[in-house]
């Protein structure tokens, strides 16, 4: 539940779950082995997971014009089945009818099963108001039921607690003693939740599908549980989110292929079950079973109508985002959502819960797309949560950093004055070494797990002219491949060293380059800060800059421009016709520095002259989910003679997440040391990766740590190690 | 049978024994139906010299879930789908042992039962999942009180996967009221601390019986 009141609350109660060692150690164990268990799952099965999802997400997006039409189908297969549907506008309209119902049945005790719907409306709460007695069935969620708390993952609710919390919770309950031994305390739930399955009036259960072709609603679990709520007692509610409805069986069928899998790595459930129709119940006065399905809106009729966000629609509710997602990792579900959790969480919070609830959670986002990534519906989760941002701060007014950034950013010239100038400003604090002494007070104690960098001396826009009159006459006429540079704010500004190393392989290998000095920055932090109009007007400023160079591709080394340029300034500048033909002739050209160098100039181990130094690689984010490079690099790394070792988790965010950093110092320095822990036990001696931002991060990290290993872009390594000199 | 029609069967049978194994089901051949009801006699026969223990009886609970014990004396064999003259032999060797066998009143049971025999309609080879339609209380009741289900499958009737058997999926669904379960192993839960444990609510454990028909 969130009640943080503002960001400063929320960072308080984040700090109080990075303290919880179980938590962190349980997230960190699950982590790991949900992707290796997953990865197996599909191998196994020899599913094309791209192509699975791409029909999970086209079928879904295909139903949403006509979703009333199947709606209306739905109810009438199903009350032509014996079932009486009814149709909530809202959390309290639900909580009514379901009240409304076990009044009419003369219902006293009700048991359920799992249904993150339930928890949605705070349907026990609305229940219990009324007098009735409500338990919980599945085992985690009779155990959050007892302590009286929210799920903390959408598929294991009571994922943070140990044994020794059950035992303790069981021993009160049982009032007996008990011990933390897990098989038996399995069975003390069985036997005493047995007879409330015999005693129980109701029974609630959610639904992962309604087919609409049949009237049938699915249910998919493990524990048996909801078998039993949906059979023993004479009334059945199944209270179910409109997004369930799927128009056939194959379409259940489909997801139910994912499902299981993408969740836990279970090919699938024990359990799936079927029902349609007023089954046969001796408990019932006419032998036949009373059902009711109540259909919710809460929000979603609005998300299923708006451009953007009705990809929502396709969530399968696998919780795979949040399996995921470092941050998720470090501070639980508790933290990272309201009621649903995750990136999905985030989301969904906005439009069921609303804004307020929503307005910390979405900044906890650090852009790593790892759940865009695994997302059985391919919903593009970064972007979504990043728009919500946007319309919070649209809604409830911008704060101050992020109004002052936008203003300085879309004036590029006055904000590379201003960098320029921080050259001087950081003199007395500047070490000799490249790094700040220490921070000035415009940062906080916080931010002292890593230390920061200086702007360096010349920016590369100074120092591009001088390399040209170099190069231009050595390469002679016509150089084959011609190139645009684009360096990005940090490279040009802080790291210039990266450009100028790039600059000199790419001549080597007869590359003729071009620097629009009219480039500025890409605009990602913005994007970041939810300022939308900014982010658009720096984007434009940027394509007008490379409009008019006659170049076969424009080469970033800065993984997250590269993304951002490539896959959002299309979409930034989608509502002017003629402006996203030429986002979209821009993105084309965009390439990263590692596939330039391997796959245009096709650099092998002849180009090198290597000296065997064990080395290491971190994949930024925006290079291996944003851009789907994962080979390159390492592919010019051994070519370039290095001892290449792959780190674990290598492809696991360092942390960085631009503007992210300096917003939540706490998680950024946890997800940094696990990274550094995972580089140091390679034995490397040099930490290469392909984006400028995390460089800051891993060397700023190192330094803290006094280790002696040296990071460097990819393109820095390469550079030292050419053999080539034309 | 001509050989091209066996040949596949074979692959999908593996396919189906190696995948229920796989999550803690044991998978048997049987040659014939009086083969499975010695089956099931013998399995009732073995587990618990005395009166079988309900699971959780050796736990420490609150009272009334302690008093489940008392409501139920004697071992009991539930078979609720069974043809009259089916579930005649099966009474039969039951009677010869000193068990109940039952063929409804489920509900007369809720304490549980030892041992729950079925027959599947379809078994799914890609997961390892029996296909049960019962809207049939008792047979319904009977697949969830017991501690042990065994259920028979006529290896004819395994399919590749569920799309395979979407047609006959859909005829069961239209021919309301309907309620048809996958089922693939024992009931399981990994709530606590992701630690797998079998027997949550449902059986502990699932007897697959492999019809050579």
């Amino acid at each position: 539940m969130q009640d943080a009141k503002n960001l400063k609350e929320y960072r308080k109660e984040i700090q109080e779950s990075l303290n919880n060692a179980f938590l962190r150690q349980t997230l960190d164990t699950f982590a790991v082995a949900y992707r290796a268990g997953r990865t197996k799952a599909f191998a196994e099965a020899g599913i094309d997971v791209k192509s699975l999802v791409a029909e999970i997400a086209a079928a879904k997006d295909g139903m949403l014009p006509r979703l009333m039409e199947l709606y209306d189908q739905f109810r009438q297969n199903a009350e032509a089945a014996g079932v009486q549907v009814h149709f909530a506008r809202d959390a309290a309209e639900a909580n009514a009818i379901i009240a409304g119902i076990a009044a009419a049945t003369g219902s006293q005790k009700i048991v359920k099963s799992k249904s993150m719907t339930a928890e949605e409306i705070l349907l026990n709460h609305a229940l219990e108001d009324q007098g009735l007695q409500v338990t919980e069935t599945d085992l985690g969620e009779w155990i959050i039921q007892l302590r009286h708390e929210g799920p903390s993952h959408m598929v294991m609710p009571a994922i943070h607690l140990s044994r020794h919390q059950v035992r303790d919770l069981f021993a009160d309950v049982t009032g007996a003693h008990q011990e933390p031994d897990i098989e038996k305390l399995v069975k003390v739930a069985r036997r005493e939740l047995r007879s409330r399955f015999a005693e129980a009036d109701m029974g609630i259960t959610g639904a992962n599908f309604a087919i609409v072709e049949t009237g049938t609603i699915g249910l998919v679990t493990n524990e048996g549980n909801a078998r039993l709520v949906t059979t023993l007692p004479r009334v059945h509610v199944a209270l179910l989110g409109i997004d369930k409805l799927v128009p056939s069986l194959t379409d259940a069928l489909r997801i139910l292929k994912i499902l299981p899998r993408n969740a836990t790595g279970q090919h699938i459930t024990s359990y799936v079950t079927w029902i349609t129709g007023a089954n046969e119940c001796a408990a019932a006065p006419d032998l036949k079973k009373e059902i009711h399905f109540v259909v919710l809106d809460n929000g979603r009729l609005e998300m299923a109508k708006d451009p953007l966000f009705s990809q929502v629609f396709r969530c399968v509710r696998c919780g795979a985002c949040a399996n995921v997602c470092p941050v998720y990792r470090l501070i639980g579900g508790h933290r990272m959502g309201h009621i649903y959790i995750g990136a999905i969480g985030l989301i969904l919070t906005y439009f069921f819960h609303g804004p307020d609830k929503a307005k910390n959670l979405v900044q906890n986002c650090i852009n790593c797309e790892a759940c865009k990534d695994i997302c059985a519906g391919g919903i593009d989760l970064p972007r979504l949560i990043k728009q919500i941002h946007v319309r919070i701060q649209d809604r409830q007014g911008h704060p101050l950093p992020g109004l002052l950034l936008g203003q300085v950013m879309k004036n590029r010239k006055l904000f590379h004055t201003l960098l320029r100038t921080a050259k001087w400003a950081q003199r007395p604090v500047a070490g000799d070494d490249g790094f700040m002494r220490h921070l000035p007070m415009m940062f906080f104690k916080d931010h002292d797990f890593k230390a920061l960098p200086t702007v360096a001396d010349q920016p590369f826009r100074d120092r591009f002219p001088g390399l040209q009159r170099k190069t231009v006459k050595r390469q002679g006429p016509a150089p084959p491949v011609k190139a645009a540079l684009f360096s990005g704010c940090v490279q040009d500004f802080i790291y210039p060293e990266q450009m100028e190393a790039a600059y000199r392989l790419f001549a080597d290998h007869r590359v003729a380059m071009s620097f629009p000095m009219a480039q500025s920055c890409c605009g990602l932090p913005l994007q970041m800060m939810g300022e939308a109009r900014t982010s658009r007007e720096v984007a434009i400023q940027n394509i007008r800059a490379f409009e008019r160079e006659d170049v076969d591709y424009i080469v970033t080394l800065c993984a997250s421009c590269a993304s951002h340029l490539k896959h959002n300034y299309p979409v930034l500048v989608a509502d002017d016709p003629t402006m996203v033909e030429k986002a979209r002739a821009f993105a084309a050209r965009v390439i990263d520095f590692s596939s330039f160098a391997h796959d245009v100039l096709g650099l092998t181990a002849a180009d090198f002259a290597g000296d065997g130094k064990a080395a290491t690689f971190h994949a930024p984010c925006h290079l291996c989910r944003g851009l789907g490079v994962h080979d390159a690099p390492r592919a010019l790394l051994r070519n370039a003679g290095l001892d290449y070792r792959e780190a674990d988790e290598s492809e696991v965010c360092c942390g960085f997440g631009g503007t992210f950093s300096a917003k939540f110092p706490e998680l950024s320095a946890e997800l940094l040391r696990k990274k550094l822990d995972h580089v140091e036990a390679t034995g490397a001696e040099l930490l290469l990766t392909d984006c400028p931002g995390c460089v800051m991060q891993l060397r700023g990290g190192l330094k803290k740590r006094g280790s002696r290993i040296v990071v460097q872009h990819t393109a820095e390594a390469l550079a030292a190690r050419k053999k080539t000199n034309i | 049978m001509t050989e091209t029609l066996t040949a596949p069967d074979v692959d999908l049978t593996a396919r189906f024994s190696d995948k229920a194994r796989a999550v803690s089901a044991i998978v048997e051949s049987v040659a014939t139906l009086d083969a499975a009801f010695d089956y099931c006699v013998d399995l009732c026969g073995r587990h618990g010299a005395c009166r079988i223990t309900i699971s959780g009886c050796d736990e420490s609970l609150s009272p009334p879930a302690d008093s489940l014990c008392d409501l139920k004396q004697g071992k009991i064999i539930a078979a609720p789908g069974l043809a009259p003259d089916q579930f005649a032999a099966l009474a039969a060797r039951c009677t010869d042992q000193g068990m109940t066998c039952l063929h409804s009143g489920m509900r007369d049971n809720l304490s549980g039962v030892d041992l729950g025999f079925t027959i599947a309609e379809l078994g799914i080879a890609e997961t390892g999942t029996l296909v049960i339609t019962c809207p049939d209380e008792d047979l319904r009741l009977a697949t969830m009180l017991c501690e042990y289900h065994v259920c028979m499958l006529r290896r004819s009737t395994i399919v590749a996967d569920a799309f395979a058997a979407e047609r006959r999926l859909l005829r069961y669904m239209r021919r309301t009221p309907d309620y048809t379960a996958f089922i693939t192993g024992p009931s399981r839960t990994a709530d606590i601390e992701r630690v797998l444990a079998l027997g949550v609510h449902g059986p502990l454990e699932l007897h697959i019986l492999v019809l050579e028909d």
